[in-house]
């Protein structure tokens, strides 16, 4: 599963069949009448089950690879499936069973949060109108709006808003969430209850889509991520394999340098550094116990140990060669 | 994919869009400016009848015009109000509201929410033309109405003489009335299917009203101009006032039904251009 690629390589499409993907893309590419190159040749393999961070600074392609897979935005080339159904034929069975959020909510600013949802529902002709209701109560308790639903769309907050943008992504039950930037304009308090909310889909057995420019967001809640640069792919994996691929370190804290470093150099790992009271170096297959027993047996004074991994942000500016906003 | 199915509650089978068309008209009648432009065209019988009620000289109503037959029977108010707001002010109401039914949606961003829901593309063009055609209806119902409260109220009320001279019944009259607004009612929704069509091509409501309202004005000049009378069967507003064959008897329907077809030729050309550009449209807003 792990595919991450030099930036201009193309990703390998997953080796899995396609029923085991919420979505499959090969070759998705999206040219606009002005030129623009919005989207190249995007391999995406979204497992079913899956919190999948989609990645990638402003103007990267996120929200038109999102449009696309939606069927909004007709591809110049390659082709996707959603749910196992090839799109955007299959629009009519597909589509119900994806809840979604494009590029931040719109509704009718006259109309109360309460009759907007209504008109949601109304819209899916698969919907039940006899239980609508319900759902739609649903919903609006899942993201906290039940006191505010009665209130003009207009009179909302940015955060207001984006609420019920995501009551309205969850009206039915989806097998696939699609939130794109689900924390634009919410405060931290407003943001650390989207990720619960993404959590507790996800539990549910709901595969779901998250697409964001801030990575510190959603690093906590995805399982995989998939980074996009300037209309391409350069990365795409699960969180662990993509940790895991790339630089975990030991780190011994000891008064003993030297011999610290001998030890570690003995060990066959590679980039040993030794500096004043610290000693560290790549983990690569050893267990950090062995590595503890062998410093002790040879004498060796550990006051520390520490196995130190990768954050997200440094592993992305290694692959993408360059960081990006992460901070917004 | 099995299990994650069981876990969905049964669905419904895929309904014609009847609840999406309800929730349509709906949105549309509660809207502010759609109740102003319904004010507006009741309030146009109200004027021109006060207006020929303070004008009107009785006894007076020897001639086959308009005013008089309006002084001379108030059912003929309905009719006179028509040929009022037929010119203009009905057609620009039928802009605004076809104008708007895909570009407004595009502008508020609800557009791509719809689709996505998914509303489908050719179910939603056609629960907004059935939304704009039952607000043509409405229009004409509304102006027929009040011009008929406004004319029993004003003028004497009793059998209608047609524009033939032969004098029918007040039911006949009100049935002939009624034809008449169907009549009218069938030119602005030939009008609402060419705004639907405009209405696909751009993301700016404003734009798509003003280009709709500005047609049949348009068309209105050439039908003027006689040097281009070799155009003016397929404008179509040539056949707008058509409907006063319907007053006479026995009914001349030859123009009613040149009209009819023409207008139907519209709708079916628009509605297909409409149809071809909605379907294959990268919506981007």
């Amino acid at each position: 599963m792990t595919t991450t690629a030099e930036a201009g390589a193309s990703v390998e499409a997953s080796p899995l069949p396609p029923g085991d993907h919420a979505i499959a893309t090969r070759g998705l590419t999206k040219r606009f009448s002005g030129g623009q190159l919005a989207v190249d040749d995007l391999n995406l393999a979204v497992p079913r089950g899956s919190v999948f961070g989609f990645l990638g600074p402003n103007g990267s392609g996120k929200t038109t690879t999102i449009r696309m897979l939606l069927g909004l935005v007709g591809p110049t080339a390659g082709s996707h499936e959603l749910l196992g159904v090839r799109m955007p034929e299959g629009w009519a069975t597909a589509l119900p069973k994806v809840g979604s959020l494009i590029e931040g909510p719109a509704f009718h600013p006259h109309l109360s949060g309460l009759a907007n949802l209504y008109r949601c529902d109304a819209a899916d002709r698969t919907a039940d109108p006899r239980t609508s209701r319900e759902r739609i109560g649903a919903a609006l308790e899942r993201v906290g709006l039940t006191a505010a639903a009665g209130k003009r769309y207009k009179a909302y907050s940015l955060g207001m808003k984006q609420r019920l943008g995501i009551a309205a992504a969850m009206l039915g039950p989806r097998e696939l969430l699609i939130l794109d930037e689900p924390t634009n304009g919410l405060d931290p308090q407003g943001t650390r209850e989207v990720r619960t909310l993404v959590r507790e889909i996800a539990a549910e057995g709901t595969t779901v889509f998250v697409s964001s420019h801030l990575l510190a967001e959603i690093e906590q809640v995805c399982s995989h991520v998939a980074v996009m640069r300037a209309g391409r792919l350069v990365a795409q994996s699960s969180i662990e394999e993509l940790r895991d691929g790339s630089g975990t370190r030991i780190r011994v804290e000891t008064p003993d340098t030297d011999d610290a470093t001998s030890v570690l150099t003995a060990l066959g790992l590679a980039d040993v550094r030794g500096d004043d009271g610290e000693v560290s170096a790549e983990l690569g297959v050893l267990a950090p116990e062995s590595i503890c027993a062998e410093m002790v047996g040879k004498g060796v004074a550990v006051r520390g140990l520490a196995v130190m991994r990768p954050s997200l942000e440094d592993v992305f500016v290694q692959l993408t060669g360059e960081g990006f906003d992460v901070n917004g | 994919m099995s299990t994650a199915e069981l876990t969905l509650a049964p669905r419904r089978v895929a309904g014609i869009g009847l609840r999406l068309f309800r929730s349509e008209v709906g949105l549309t009648f509660r809207r502010r400016r759609n109740q102003a432009l319904l004010v507006l065209l009741g309030a146009v019988p109200v004027l021109v009848g006060i207006a020929l009620r303070l004008t009107a000289k009785p006894g007076n109503n020897d001639g086959p015009n308009l005013i008089n037959q309006v002084a001379g029977n108030g059912v003929f108010l309905s009719v006179g109000a028509l040929f009022f707001v037929l010119p203009l002010i009905l057609p620009l109401a039928i802009a605004v509201v076809s104008g708007d039914s895909i570009a407004g949606e595009a502008s508020t961003g609800t557009l791509r929410y719809l689709l996505a829901v998914p509303a489908g593309r050719t179910r939603l063009l056609m629960v907004k033309y059935a939304t704009s055609v039952t607000f043509c209806v409405a229009s004409v119902a509304t102006i027929a109405a009040t011009a008929l409260v406004t004319g029993f109220i004003l003028f004497p009320v009793g059998p209608v003489t047609l524009l033939s001279g032969s004098t029918v019944s007040l039911a006949a009259g009100l049935g002939r009335l009624g034809l008449i607004g169907l009549y009218v009612a069938a030119c602005v929704a030939c009008l609402a299917a060419i705004g639907l069509a405009i209405s696909t091509m751009t993301d700016s409501p404003i734009a798509a009203i003003t280009a709709t309202a500005v047609l049949p004005v348009t068309c209105e000049v050439i039908d003027a101009v006689p040097q281009l009378s070799a155009v003016h069967p397929y404008l179509f507003t040539h056949w707008w006032f058509s409907y006063d064959d319907l007053l006479r008897d026995p009914m001349v329907t030859q123009n009613v039904t040149r009209g009819l077809l023409t207008f139907l030729a519209y709708t079916l050309i628009f509605g297909s251009v409409a149809w071809a550009r909605f379907t294959t449209k990268d919506i981007t807003c």
